[in-house]
């Protein structure tokens, strides 16, 4: 991250020694009916860099990225938000509203041009000159492309923002797309789900902070990090699809014997995601563990790729129908049945994926 | 003259909010609310399996996220005649109950408070004496001097930063803020503290649904299956961290946040107790079943409505009668086939748009026309508030003991009469009151899932109409529940295993829509008439009356239609 001035490298510049500026942060502290300590943690936090300023965009959504947000425990987002990050505009917790949040917002564009973090939550209507999403009276996308304009880079949050989610799913009334193809020349990090998991969001944060990097990501922008492995292949319950040992109706006795879900309709074998192992809420548990199939949350189009209660196989493309109903020999069949799997893949081919950390997933359609 | 003020966006609200009203003489003369944002998923949803419409309509809102999907499981159920199991009723009203605790902790500190408290002022607050008060106030164990001077230490170092973050261009002096310095940071402590704990209460959906926001529902009762002898399964640990989550919210409840709206409205009593008041109907749904669905003499939030306060008689309401609930359109972008003029019961329900707003960027909507994405709903032609003043009204014009008990300690404790809840105020306080409530009842819901377990019932789901072979060729049902922000309701027709049609009637299309063709306003709308601006530039006023409601914008407006064309309009303005 590129040295940012601060208030101190603004005093030095103005001609004052250090010698004055610990004075003044001493006087500050005693304005401030502080003990006279405090000048030492002041001044510290005056000569340190700025906090990175992000602005928080809203677009077509539900709002539940904000909320998966703060539901994150490491770090917890009180810390995220006094200490590490300065959430310059957030429709969702700010204290300003109406002229006064636009100011805000603006301020920080101009201030931090080229510097702060666009992120966005919810898709961009296009039809009809994007009268289905207006803030401030202006259109949606107006709004994102100048905000896109200076920000360093982009985290696109939830399905929405990386793929257009429910509002995108057939027939797409208002024109719904996601951030990608419609901001260019920006890097793009694509935090999938619906919503992420809170954990995996705030990670994406502290991966910019920490390491100053984008994070790496697959084919589809995501970060690896967080959604290199399928669901399928990082499930507890994985063996149980080995042997053969499946669901057959919700709440029978298999399911009460936490068997896999596949006939429900598991999506997990063409969902890449963190649940298995991060899981949900700070690892209390995830879909699958409290008993409902994958619906798939983390890819694109899954509104589109049901029914959710349907078992896989019964899709064009996919193959392995046969294999899960035969105990045994399942064990020999790949189990990629994903988004991209048009060929039948081998175990041999799939251990070489996992192996490399690798996915290859593309888009459906859209 | 009359000077026309435009808020928007509002925010610490879900979804897009835009709200114009004129002022004269320093008050509030007229206003009109408007949703700006709209998706569509009424229409995505048809020729769909309605066993998967929940997951669809639970992403409508991930504020109140899970009501949406109560509603269309029960929407669903209700139309295929299923009966869920005791247990699966149990786990509905925890992860209810586990939503309204955690939503409404939320409004009051992260959404709400910023209203009334002086995030700046607390820089200057006595740490001795914020804790002295904080002690005189309640039980809860955070609230040293230390611990307050630390937090004030914190607090100055960040403003001293010189990047507010959220904080910035706040209304902080305001005259309309009227809290001493301690009780100001009192309620920046408690926000922080808020924001930690409501991710902990929200592990009950976790649990029992898998993941939060957003957790898994089931036609037919929950997918969690019981298992005492399993690791795989719901068992004594998973419930035992249950009843742990349960007894930490009773506590954060009645030490923290109850203390803190007690303490926060003895200041305002006087003139936010007789502000805002607005609407004199008032509708409920009701939830909480404890004798299955269809036994609504035994919901713990009872069903009714009350017209012109007066709080001596309960009407009932009925959603399948096709006189009472209807929609309609006389100031909303849509068109109906029979015409404007007339409403529509949701199961006849269109979704047809209409575009004619000005073409943005635009300054001003054209309030004489249309000007929302949001239907105007109706009781009887009666336009009506629903939310928590309205279940607690319902509950105490319905005679219950436990509502009138909580009712009259808050009205006692203030030191106000009962009138002061048709307000700003009554409406913050109300969301208060009923999460005491709440609190209380999700233990009994929790004793009542252990003893059925106890006595060998573990049955979570009913399957014996989840097969589409056993279904009708026509069936149509209605799904009601009460979310955070008051009566959701869900209508579908189902054809030949699809859905044929789905509606979606939620809390902030009651409150938050555009006014109707006799003219008469809508609950944001009317709450609004009367308020003092002080300072045109900084709209205090209108938000504390606006977030009093919880707006849900997202909520409020789903339907759509891909021919909408702009017609521009004269300005008048």
């Amino acid at each position: 991250m590129t040295k940012q001035t601060t208030i101190y490298d603004e005093i030095r510049e103005k001609g004052h020694s250090r010698r004055d500026f610990i004075k003044f942060c001493g006087m500050m502290a005693a304005m401030l009916g502080l003990e006279h300590s405090a000048a030492g943690q002041i001044a510290k936090a005056l000569e340190t860099k700025p906090r990175l300023p992000l602005i928080w965009l809203h677009g077509q959504e539900c709002t539940c990225c904000s909320e998966s947000f703060i539901r994150s425990s490491h770090p917890i987002v009180a810390d995220i938000l006094l200490d590490k990050v300065s959430l310059d505009y957030t429709e969702t917790l700010m204290a300003a509203a109406g002229h006064q949040a636009e100011e805000a917002m603006h301020n920080t564009m101009e201030k931090y041009k080229g510097e702060y973090l666009l992120l966005c939550e919810g898709s961009i209507p296009l039809t009809a000159d994007g009268v289905y999403c207006c803030i401030g009276g202006r259109s949606y996308n107006d709004i994102i492309q100048e905000a896109a304009d200076g920000a360093k880079a982009v985290i696109a949050w939830g399905n929405c923002a990386s793929s257009g989610c429910v509002q995108a799913a057939s027939p797409n009334p208002t024109g719904a797309t996601p951030i990608h193809k419609v901001i260019h020349g920006k890097p793009i990090i694509n935090v999938q789900g619906c919503p992420p998991i809170a954990e995996v969001m705030a990670g994406v944060v502290v991966h910019l902070l920490a390491f100053e990097r984008i994070p790496q990501l697959d084919g589809l922008g995501r970060p690896k990090a967080f959604y290199s492995r399928r669901v399928h292949d990082t499930c507890y319950r994985r063996p149980n699809f080995d042997a053969g040992l499946f669901v057959e109706s919700f709440d029978d006795e298999n399911a009460r014997r936490g068997y896999c879900l596949y006939k429900m309709g598991c999506k997990g074998p063409s969902t890449y995601n963190s649940c298995g192992v991060i899981k949900w809420n700070n690892g209390v548990s995830f879909p699958i563990q409290s008993g409902h199939p994958c619906i798939g949350c983390s890819e694109a189009n899954f509104w589109d790729n049901g029914p959710f209660y349907r078992r896989l196989p019964e899709f064009p493309g996919f193959g392995i129908e046969s294999t899960a109903d035969k105990v045994g020999v399942a064990l020999g069949v790949g189990t990629a049945v994903g988004i991209a799997a048009h060929a039948i893949t081998t175990n041999i081919r799939k251990k070489k994926l996992i192996e490399r950390g690798h996915c290859e997933p593309e888009e459906s359609n859209t | 003259m009359e000077k026309r003020i435009v808020v928007d966006p509002v925010t610490r609200i879900e979804g897009h909010l835009r709200v114009e009203v004129e002022v004269k003489d320093g008050k509030i003369v007229d206003a009109f609310s408007s949703g700006t944002m709209v998706r569509g998923l009424e229409l995505i949803l048809k020729g769909r399996d309605p066993r998967d419409a929940w997951a669809f309509t639970e992403r409508v809102c991930g504020v109140c996220t899970t009501v949406h999907a109560l509603a269309s499981v029960r929407t669903v159920e209700d139309a295929l005649g299923i009966a869920v199991p005791p247990n699966a009723e149990m786990v509905r009203n925890l992860m209810f109950c586990a939503q309204y605790m955690q939503d409404h902790v939320v409004h009051f500190y992260h959404l709400h408070a910023l209203d009334w408290v002086d995030v700046v002022s607390a820089l200057s607050a006595d740490p001795v004496a914020t804790s002295q008060l904080a002690q005189s106030i309640s039980n809860w164990p955070k609230s040293s001097p230390g611990y307050f001077s630390d937090l004030q230490k914190r607090l100055t170092k960040f403003v001293q930063s010189g990047q507010l973050g959220i904080f910035a261009n706040g209304y902080w002096g305001h005259p309309a803020y009227k809290l001493p310095a301690e009780v100001n940071l009192i309620g920046v402590a408690h926000y922080l503290e808020a924001l930690e704990w409501q991710k902990e209460i929200i592990k009950i959906h976790t649990i029992f649904g898998g993941k939060n926001p957003h957790p898994n529902y089931l036609v037919g009762g929950a997918a969690c299956s019981i298992n005492i002898d399993e690791n795989n399964a719901i068992n004594a640990e998973r419930l035992a961290y249950v009843g742990r989550l349960l007894d930490e919210a009773h506590t954060f409840i009645n030490q923290v946040y109850i203390p803190d709206l007690l303490a926060v409205a003895s200041f305002y009593k006087n003139d936010w107790g007789a502000i805002g008041g607005g609407l004199t109907n008032y509708l409920a749904y009701g939830d909480l079943p404890t004798n299955g669905y269809s036994d609504v003499e035994r919901f713990k939030f009872p069903r009714g409505i009350i017209m012109g306060r007066n709080l001596n008689e309960v009407i009932p309401v009925d959603g399948k009668d096709p006189d009472q609930i209807k929609e309609f359109i006389n100031h909303s972008y849509y068109d109906y086939s029979s015409g404007v003029e007339q409403g529509l019961h949701p199961w006849e329900g269109e979704t047809n748009l209409n575009y004619t707003g000005p073409k943005p960027p635009y300054d001003y909507l054209n309030v004489e026309d249309k000007y929302s994405w949001l239907k105007t709903p109706r009781w009887k032609g009666n336009p009506m508030e629903v939310g928590p003043l309205s279940r607690m009204l319902v509950g105490y014009a319905s005679g219950r003991d436990e509502y009138k008990e909580v009712i009259h300690y808050a009205l006692n404790k203030l030191d106000v009469p009962v009138t002061a809840l048709f307000s700003t105020l009554g409406r913050t306080a109300a969301r208060g009151l009923e999460s005491i409530l709440v609190a209380d009842w999700a233990k009994e819901f929790y004793n009542q899932l252990l003893a059925n377990i106890r006595n060998g019932d573990t049955r979570m789901a009913n399957n014996e109409k989840w097969e589409p072979a056993t279904w009708p060729t026509e069936a149509k049902g209605v799904g009601m529940t009460e979310a955070p922000r008051g009566a959701l309701a869900h209508w579908i027709v189902i054809k030949d295993k699809k859905i044929d049609n789905y509606q979606l009637v939620v809390p902030s299309t009651w409150n938050a829509s555009p006014r109707d063709g006799k003219g008469q306003r809508s609950a944001y709308e009317e709450s609004l008439i009367g308020t003092p601006i002080a300072n045109p530039d900084q709209p205090l006023e209108i938000l504390r009356t606006i977030h009093s409601f919880d707006p849900c914008l997202a909520c409020a407006v789903h339907v759509y239609d891909e021919k909408g064309k702009y017609v521009h309009q004269i300005q008048t303005f």
